[in-house]
């Protein structure tokens, strides 16, 4: 069993199947992080490049400690300091990363299909951590296999994402994610964050968080992008996190085992409050833990093996 | 060779484990899996039916990502890695089904060394059937069997197979 595609662009395109390969070698992986000597010498003499259009530092830095510690060679780019600022377009700073032999180039980017169009005309394995509001696969990955942890599957799980649901990519590749694994998906968030027809991706919407808590397995809260208050998408603040945050009051209506994630960075009494952002249930840090275990089977899944 | 076989061989090789560390302290025995694995544990319960009372921990060394093949095969899919406690001073018995070219060996070693620093590292497998590539000795053998490279030799256990047993059948049959 392996991966069908060179690249890994977005939830869209895997199996139910490849994903189970790549959450069942991330277990794998996430013992090599326990040791001592966290390093396996699995990709010595590969090389990976994480291009970053978008600033980043969970999924940067996740993407680099997963190389290293599988012996890569990992190489930022931050556009703030590269050639993009002298007016290079992406498809010309691709190519030349190319001419220098990169075996994986990891890209986030502002626009959605970025890393698609760059996929298209490198050799070299392509992975997608983050274009536009269109998928954040690794995200998807990490959070899977978060709660495939704790609950021993996913089948059957429900899920309820709260939040920006427009502007999210996150949201829109757990939503594949879920439901290909075989999880109900109900997505909640006010009617100006929700974008239209989104119920064709397989998950039921509401607007009322409240009586949504009691039937949820997982409970993921989605960043409020504050940057994006100028367009009014909301009242105020205050008004959101009183109708779309999750605090102990609204916990208290939940199931009591129920699991929260967030996929960071968290706004602390905005879309969560800090005492359920550190309370037992917060999943939080521990996605962060699974990102790098996540990231490795990646990378060992698609630059492991044989080039065709 | 059948079942009784098998219990016998691994019957000698725990009284040989035994007899030539002195004793079982300081052992660890750790097993290459799939197959290496149960056979560890099958090696665990004679030791500690031989020595009343004792208790050696026992685990599983995967070898896989520090294999010398994986860029030029398939992803290999990674199997489990359980070390029971600090191996820094441990005589450590790897146990595996078969030897042969001796490169798994190899490399189930260089995994160790990223846990710590054995006192020593000794080899116990069912089967040695010759053709090796590298400087690579087992120090405990059930059972050694010359073959031809036409032919592949398979362990079968029942934990997981349908019965115990070693059979050696043309190569990819």
């Amino acid at each position: 069993m392996k991966l069908k595609k060179k690249d890994l662009l977005g939830i869209e395109g895997l199996e139910k199947e490849e994903i189970e390969l790549i959450l069942s070698t991330a277990a794998s992986f996430k013992e090599v992080s326990t040791r001592e000597i966290k390093k396996v010498p699995t990709l010595r003499g590969k090389t990976v490049i994480n291009l970053f259009y978008e600033p980043s530092t969970r999924t940067r830095t996740s993407f680099e400690i997963a190389a290293k510690r599988m012996s890569a060679d990992a190489i930022n780019i931050s556009v703030a300091s590269s050639s993009v600022k002298k007016g290079e377009t992406l498809r010309d700073t691709a190519l030349n990363l190319e001419a220098m032999n990169p075996d994986c180039v990891v890209i986030r980017h502002s626009s959605s299909g970025a890393p698609h169009m760059i996929a298209r005309h490198l050799k070299s394995s392509v992975i997608n951590a983050g274009d536009g509001a269109h998928e954040h696969p690794s995200q998807a990955l990490l959070d899977m296999f978060t709660v495939k942890e704790r609950l021993g599957g996913l089948s059957g799980v429900r899920l309820l994402i709260v939040g920006d649901i427009a502007h999210s990519r996150v949201a829109r590749s757990n939503i594949l994610g879920f439901t290909k694994m075989g999880a109900s998906v109900t997505v909640c968030g006010p009617p100006t964050m929700m974008p239209e027809g989104i119920s064709a991706m397989g998950c039921s919407v509401s607007h009322d968080m409240e009586a949504l808590l009691k039937d949820a397995d997982v409970i993921m809260m989605l960043r409020v992008q504050l940057e994006r208050q100028k367009e009014a998408l909301f009242p105020s603040v205050r008004e959101y996190s009183r109708l779309y945050g999750l605090d102990a009051g609204k916990l208290r209506k939940a199931r009591k085992d129920a699991l929260i994630l967030h996929p960071g960075p968290i706004n602390r009494g905005v879309e969560i409050s800090p005492e359920v952002a550190d309370g037992p249930w917060s999943l939080i840090l521990e996605q962060v833990t699974n990102g790098v275990a996540v990231r490795m089977a990646l990378f060992y899944l698609l630059i492991g093996g044989v080039k065709e | 060779m059948d079942n009784k076989g098998i219990e016998r061989a691994l019957a000698r090789i725990a009284h040989e484990i035994i007899e030539r560390n002195r004793g079982t302290e300081n052992l660890v025995l750790l097993g290459i899996p799939t197959r290496g694995h149960h056979l560890a544990r099958r090696l665990q319960k004679k030791i500690e039916e031989i020595e009343r009372g004792v208790n050696v921990p026992t685990g599983a060394v995967d070898a896989t990502l520090y294999r010398d093949d994986l860029g030029m095969k398939e992803t290999r899919p990674l199997k489990e890695m359980e070390i029971p406690i600090d191996i820094d001073g441990k005589v450590v018995v790897m146990v595996d089904d078969v030897l042969f070219t001796g490169r798994t060996i190899r490399a189930a070693m260089n995994a160790l060394m990223d846990f710590g620093r054995p006192l020593a590292i000794q080899l116990a497998v069912l089967v040695d059937r010759g053709h090796r590539e590298l400087p690579i000795k087992a120090d405990y053998v059930g059972k050694n069997i010359p073959t031809s490279l036409k032919e592949d030799v398979r362990v079968h256990v029942e934990e997981i197979d349908p019965a115990s047993e070693v059979v050696v059948v043309p190569l990819g049959a």
